[in-house]
Formats: structure tokens, sequence, C-alpha cells
């Protein structure tokens, strides 16, 4: 097998598939998050205000979204296509609720009628709020395994079975987790009572966040057999909880100095570690199957060609410093506090 | 109703929604590419004026594209898991690079497009709109590469068989210039720049209809007719060209869009006709020997037919094939007669004197609509019943494990939402369209 740097490209693909996970769930964790807060701000103006701290942004985030799929199809296409249809339904809504939400934030505005307006902020702050918690129920779902068989097909059940209950609790924790991401960017981009509520509203987020990270924790420590086994072998890698625990622990500490932009880094740090923990508890299992280990997908059974992945080693090589380059240039223009403006959502 | 036909049903359902939208977003980027380019050239108001304009719609459409484009992404996946692992080391690269160079570009830039004006340096503003524009040139390449690999597969070898068979890459390079890329590429850029040309050219026909906004609408539609007329008349030599491509690489296809059934000495050309997939005759006005002369410059050279195929191995909609391939060449005739005979009067200085041409230029938005829809359906049915051509077929190539139920509930789904989409899409147009580029009461005499 083909390596660069001693690494073998299946794991290096999973790396970068890691990778655009991750800056999806932080930069569209901020993005749904704020959403996810649409309500609890009381008015008109506040709420555009919200909708465009995001504005000039959203689309971009999405990108994440697009090449981590991409991603995912092209270098372990087996578990692309079996997680889809074992996860059909969730998939389904979610995809759904992200045309809504786009929908939502391009018609919001644009037009004056109070029902109009109404109508649209309870379906942008509904969609946010599925989108996250649908996230995290699929997430939830692969940490527990699926009913896979023969040929890597599915055997599960098809409508409500990826409703269980620690799904759920997964679900919660992200949306806890990008709900409190949300707030700290918005608090960013907002000046004066807005500011001064979100502040508030982020205690808030904090302690539902502490709350379901803590109970998903302990949770997955003693009802899932089999999570630390990889830590148990490597025991360096348990520099990951702690890193995480204490990503975790300092983000309440910078919000109560109002420092707001590094408390933004460390929560989206806790994400990246999190979502690392994840990924080594896993290793090399993508899929685990509850029916036989031997059916479950890996990043072996489940990778593309070694050509085909040191074709995309390359793109990634040379696409990646291009997106960097954009992602930093749109930052750095709409860096700053939110002004409105006639271009303004 | 079986998997299969609600996989195809939903796909066929999606991807045509969805190609409402990203050819307007590439024709209007490419004109508002001239409009920026000009105003920032002659400095004259009214360039900016249009630029803002269309930005507006853009917007919309970008928009729509981007939501109902990511469907499409995973839709593979869920309906179709058994061709995503087949094509998936071959088409995910191609996914892959249209993710990162073309839709991360695209999108990245999209925000200071709409957002920047008071933020960043005409100039910098002027070179997101190419960005923009580039990036949605780019992500049609690969888009259509995937799709012309599924049609003219190239540099790939299969390895495992049955439900474990895989297409895998060898030649990276020819998989990507597979026999139908470039030709097909060209002509999906083109049946785009006209899907944005035409609605530029709807819009502000209808205004000068109404004697409003004349001034700059003259200049707008001057931009698009240029494009247009350019353009419709490359069209026809793509066209040609891939179908010459097809003849080569799909002859069954080729076969089913002129209806023809038993190699004879000279094949025809019809210009319109219903085909009898019984009897295998066609009703309709032909040139003779025309089919065979357009492949081999030939009037009596043989052109293969569909009986040279078994039936199993043929599109079972030869029909459909051949009316969505000859509706498409209609509307490409008189698209060319359209836009040479405004140019003539563009030339005499009359353009804008004839009201019939205008009111028939307010309609004509449908028409390359209609084309880019019916070309695709022409080359996805013609290309049945292959999903990989050759290789895979399309019912073999769907979820095996996925529920006709679970197909249904989602097909609702699409459904419900897309019409909502598809009626706020309208509205908003049209209201963009009544309120005009400026308030005319207010800023007339500064702009004009």
């Amino acid at each position: 097998m083909e390596t660069f740097l001693g690494i073998d490209y299946p794991t290096l693909w999973y790396l970068v598939v890691g990778l655009l996970f991750s800056g999806y769930a932080i930069l569209e964790g901020f993005d749904y998050g704020a959403g996810a807060w649409h309500l609890f701000f009381k008015k008109d103006l506040s709420r555009r205000i919200a909708i465009n701290a995001i504005g000039p942004l959203w689309d971009a985030n999405q990108v994440w979204l697009i090449i981590g799929g991409g991603a995912l199809f092209a270098g372990f296409p087996v578990m692309y296509a079996t997680m889809l249809t074992a996860m059909y339904i969730p998939f389904m809504l979610f995809l759904m609720l992200l045309v809504l939400r786009s929908a939502a934030i391009k018609f919001r505005s644009a037009e004056e009628m109070k029902w109009w307006r109404k109508t649209w902020d309870v379906i942008y702050f509904t969609s946010n709020i599925l989108i996250a918690f649908l996230l995290g129920v699929v997430l939830g779902n692969i940490l527990q395994g699926f009913e896979i068989g023969e040929n890597f097909s599915y055997q599960g059940g098809i409508f409500f079975s990826f409703l269980n209950p620690y799904a759920i609790m997964v679900g919660l924790t992200t949306l806890s987790i990008f709900m409190t991401q949300g707030a700290i960017f918005l608090l960013l981009k907002t000046e004066g009572r807005l500011h001064a509520r979100l502040t508030f509203l982020l205690k808030k987020g904090m302690i539902f966040f502490i709350l379901s990270f803590a109970f998903t924790s302990f949770y997955t420590l003693i009802y899932l057999p089999g999570v630390t086994d990889n830590f148990k072998a490597n025991p360096v890698f348990f520099i990951l909880p702690i890193l995480a625990f204490l990503a975790v622990a300092n983000v309440p500490r910078l919000v109560s100095k109002k420092k707001y932009a590094p408390a933004l880094v460390f929560s989206s740090l806790t994400m990246a570690f999190l979502l690392m923990l994840v990924a080594f508890q896993l290793y090399p299992v993508l899929l685990p199957s509850t029916i036989d280990p031997v059916h479950s997908v890996t990043i072996y059974n489940a990778a593309s060609s070694q050509k085909s992945l040191g074709i995309m080693l390359t793109i990634v090589l040379i696409g990646a410093p291009l997106l960097a380059g954009y992602f930093l240039f749109l930052y750095k223009t709409f860096h700053g506090k939110v002004k409105l403006d006639d271009t303004s959502y | 109703m079986d998997v299969e036909i609600l996989a195809r049903i939903q796909f066929a359902f999606t991807i045509a929604f969805h190609y409402i939208y990203p050819p307007l977003s590439i024709g209007l980027g490419l004109i508002m590419v001239f409009m920026e380019g000009m105003y920032l050239k002659t400095g004259n108001k009214q360039y900016e004026v249009l630029t803002r304009f269309w930005l507006k719609i853009f917007a919309i459409t970008f928009g729509i594209g981007v939501a109902t484009g990511i469907i499409m992404e995973f839709e593979f996946g869920t309906n179709w898991a058994v061709y995503s692992r087949y094509v998936g080391d071959i088409f995910g690269s191609a996914l892959a690079a249209e993710g990162l160079f073309a839709f991360g570009l695209e999108s990245a830039f999209l925000g200071i497009l709409l957002f920047g004006w008071n933020r960043v340096s005409p100039k910098v503003h002027f070179i997101s709109t190419i960005g923009v524009f580039l990036g949605s040139m780019f992500s049609a390449v690969w888009i259509v590469v995937a799709n012309s690999w599924q049609q003219t597969p190239a540099g790939y070898h299969i390895i495992g068989e049955g439900f474990n068979a895989r297409a895998e890459v060898t030649d990276f390079w020819a998989m990507v210039f597979n026999p139908s890329s470039v030709d097909r590429i060209i002509h999906v850029w083109q049946g785009a720049f006209l899907a944005g040309a035409f609605l530029v050219l709807s819009v502000h026909a209808y205004y000068l209809l109404k004697g409003r906004y004349v001034e700059i609408s003259k200049k707008a539609f001057k931009i698009a007719l240029s494009l247009a007329a350019v353009v419709s008349l490359t069209q026809l030599l793509s066209g040609h060209s891939s179908a010459e491509v097809v003849a080569e690489n799909q002859p069954a296809k080729l076969a089913a869009m002129e209806g023809h059934y038993e190699e004879r000495g000279s094949a025809d050309l019809y210009l319109f006709g219903w085909v009898n997939d019984k009897t295998q005759e066609v009703t309709g006005l032909k040139i003779p020997g025309g089919l065979s002369f357009m492949i081999d410059q030939d009037f009596e050279a043989p052109v293969t037919g569909l009986n040279a195929f078994p039936k199993e191995d043929r599109p079972g909609q030869v029909n459909a094939v051949f009316q969505f391939y000859h509706i498409m060449i209609s509307i490409g005739m008189f698209l060319i007669g359209l836009t040479l005979y405004a140019s003539f009067l563009w030339w005499r200085g009359t353009l804008f004197d004839k009201k019939w041409l205008l009111r028939i230029f307010a309609f004509s938005v449908l028409l390359p609509q209609i084309a880019n829809q019916v070309g695709w359906f022409a080359a996805e049915m013609g290309r049945q019943p292959w999903i990989v051509y050759g290789h895979l077929r399309t019912n073999e190539g769907f979820s095996q494990e996925v529920s006709s139920n679970q197909i249904l509930f989602s097909l609702i789904l699409f459904l419900v939402v897309y019409t909502l989409l598809f009626l706020l899409f309208m509205y908003s147009l049209n209201k963009k369209i009544k309120q005009g580029p400026y308030d005319e009461a207010k800023n007339a005499l500064e702009i004009i």
C-alpha cells in the first residue's frame, strides 16, 4: 500500500474528511447556532441584524458540507452509499430543512408584512434547530453502529429507528454546542441591547451545553462497550479527551472576561477535539456493524483505489491553500460589527 | 410502484428543477461581467445601475441553485447506492474537484459580490464578479465530466463482480477528457449563456414595450443580443460536433434520436415527426439521406440502426428521445433566426421600433430553458438502459436496501418544498422586475 510521510492513503483521506467535517462543524456551527436563537430575539431589527451577521458568510461556509460530502463520496464511496441508505430519512429531512433555511434567509426580509416575516422567522428558527439536532442524531447512530450485513447492505429499521435515546442525546449535545458557538459569534457581531441580551442568552446556552455534554459523555462510557479500546491501546491519545475538557472549561472563563474572539476560538477547538475523539475512537472503522464486526465498513474496505486517492490528495494539496486564501479574504472583508445597508437581507 | 421507477422519477424531478437555476447563474454571471466591465471602462453610471439590478436577480437564481444542488450531491448515496459504490472511484474525484476548485471560488466571492459594494474597491468588486462567474463555469466542467464519463467511459478498469464490481481510475486525464466531455462542456456552457442572455433580453424588451427605463434597457438589450446572436450560432456547431461523438460512441442513442431502426444505404434526417416503435416507422418531414450526410458527409453512407442492438440494450422510449432531441434543435434554429434578424435591424438602426419583435423577445426567455431541459432529457433517456454506458444498467444501480415508501415519502417532500420554492422564485423575480433597476420618479435626472 502506498504511503506519504509513513501514513497510508486511506488514513490520510480519513484525516482530510475529518478536517473538512471539523471545518463544517465550526463554521456552520455558528451559522446554525445563531439561527437557533432566532426567536429569542424579540425585535424585528434584532432578527435582521442576526441574519445579516451570517449574511455574507453562510453560503461560503456551506461549501464545507459540499466538499465534505464530495470527499466522502470520492474517498470512501462504500461509506457514503451505506450511510446514506441507512440514514435515509434523517438525511432527506436534513436536506429539506437546508432548502427551507436558505429560502428563509433569502426571502424573510424581502417583504414588510408582519405575517410574512413571522412565518419565515419560525421556519428559520425551527430549521436551524432541527438541522443541528439531525447532524448529531446521525453521529449518534454511527457511534452505536448499524445492522450491516454482507456486501455492506443495511438491514436495519427503515423509518423511525434513527430516533433512539442515544442518538437523541448526541443530537441535543450537538445543538447545545452549536448554540454556544452561535451566541459567541453573534456577540462579536452585535452592539447595544442585542449584545446585552446575547450575553444573557449565552449563559443559558453554556449551561445547556455543559449539562448535555456531561450526560452524553457518561452515558457513552457506561453503555457503549469498546469505546475506550483504541485509547487503551495507545494511551498517549488520552491527551484528546483532556484537551477537549480543557477547551470546554476555557469557554465560560473567557466569556466571563468578555474576551469573545478567543472564546470563539476555544469553542471551535472544543468541537474539533470532540470530533477527533470520535474519529480516533472509531478508527479504522467508519460504520461499525452490529451484526458482525466482519461486515463493518472500514477505511480500507470502503476506500477508493490507491490511484484515485493519490489523485485526490494532489487535488487537496493544490486546492486547500486556494480555499484558505478565499476564506481569509472573505472574513477580512466582513470583519467587525454588522452594518445594515440597502444590499442587506 | 417499484423502487427503480420511483428513484428515477425522483432523480428526474430534482435534477430538472435544479437545472432551471445554474444555467441562469452562469449566463447572468457572464452578462454581469460585461456590464460591470463596461462600468469600470466608461465610468458610465448606467452600467453600474444595470449590474446592481441584475445582481439582485442573480442572487435569487444562485441561491436556489445551491440549495437544490446540495440535494443532488447526497441523492446519489440515498437512492443510487449501488451506482455510487460502482462509480465513486471516478465520479468522486470530479465531485471533490468541483467542490474545492469551483464551488469554493464562487461561494467565497459571492458574499463580496452581494454585500461588499461599500467594503471593497470597484476593481476588487469586479474581480469578485469574475471569480463567481469563473467558479460557476468550472462547476459545470466537473459535473459534465462526471456525466460524460457515464456516457463514454474512458481511463478506467472494472474490478470485482456482481454487487462488488467497481470502476477504478487508471488514467485521470483520459477519464477527464473522455470522448464526449469537451463537446458537452461547451454545449452546456453555451446553453447556459443563452438562458442568461434571453432572460436579460426578455426583461429589457418588456421595459422597452412599457416605455420604462428606456435608455439603460437599450444598453442592456444590446449587450445580451450580441452574446445571444454569437452563441446561438456557435451552439449549432457544438451541437453538431456533439452529435458526431454520439454517433461514434453511442450509436443506439443516435439511432433513437432520429428514430432510425434498420441499417440502410442511407439514413434520413427528420425536421419533425412521430415514431411508432411497434411498426418501426417515423411519420414526418424528412431530408432523405440527411443523417448519413451529417455523420459521414455522404448521403449514401450506412448508419447503424436500433435493430443492430438486442431489445434489452436499446433505449426504451424511442419516441420520447426523438421528440426531446427535435424540440431542442427546432428551438436552436428559431433562436438563430430571431437573433440574426434582430442583429440585422440593429445594424439598420430600427431594432427598437419593431414592437412585435420586442414582444417575441419578451416571451423568448422560456425557449432556451426548454431547450436545456429537453436536451438533457434526450441525452439521459438516450443513454438508457445504461446508467454507465455498456457496464452498469439503471435497473442495477439503485439502492437495494431502500423501500419504495421511503422514496415516496421523500418525493412528496420534494414536491411540496420545490413547489413552494418555485412560487417564491417567480414571485420575487416578478417583484424585482416590477420594481425595476431604480426609482424612476426619484432618480431619473441623476442617472440619465
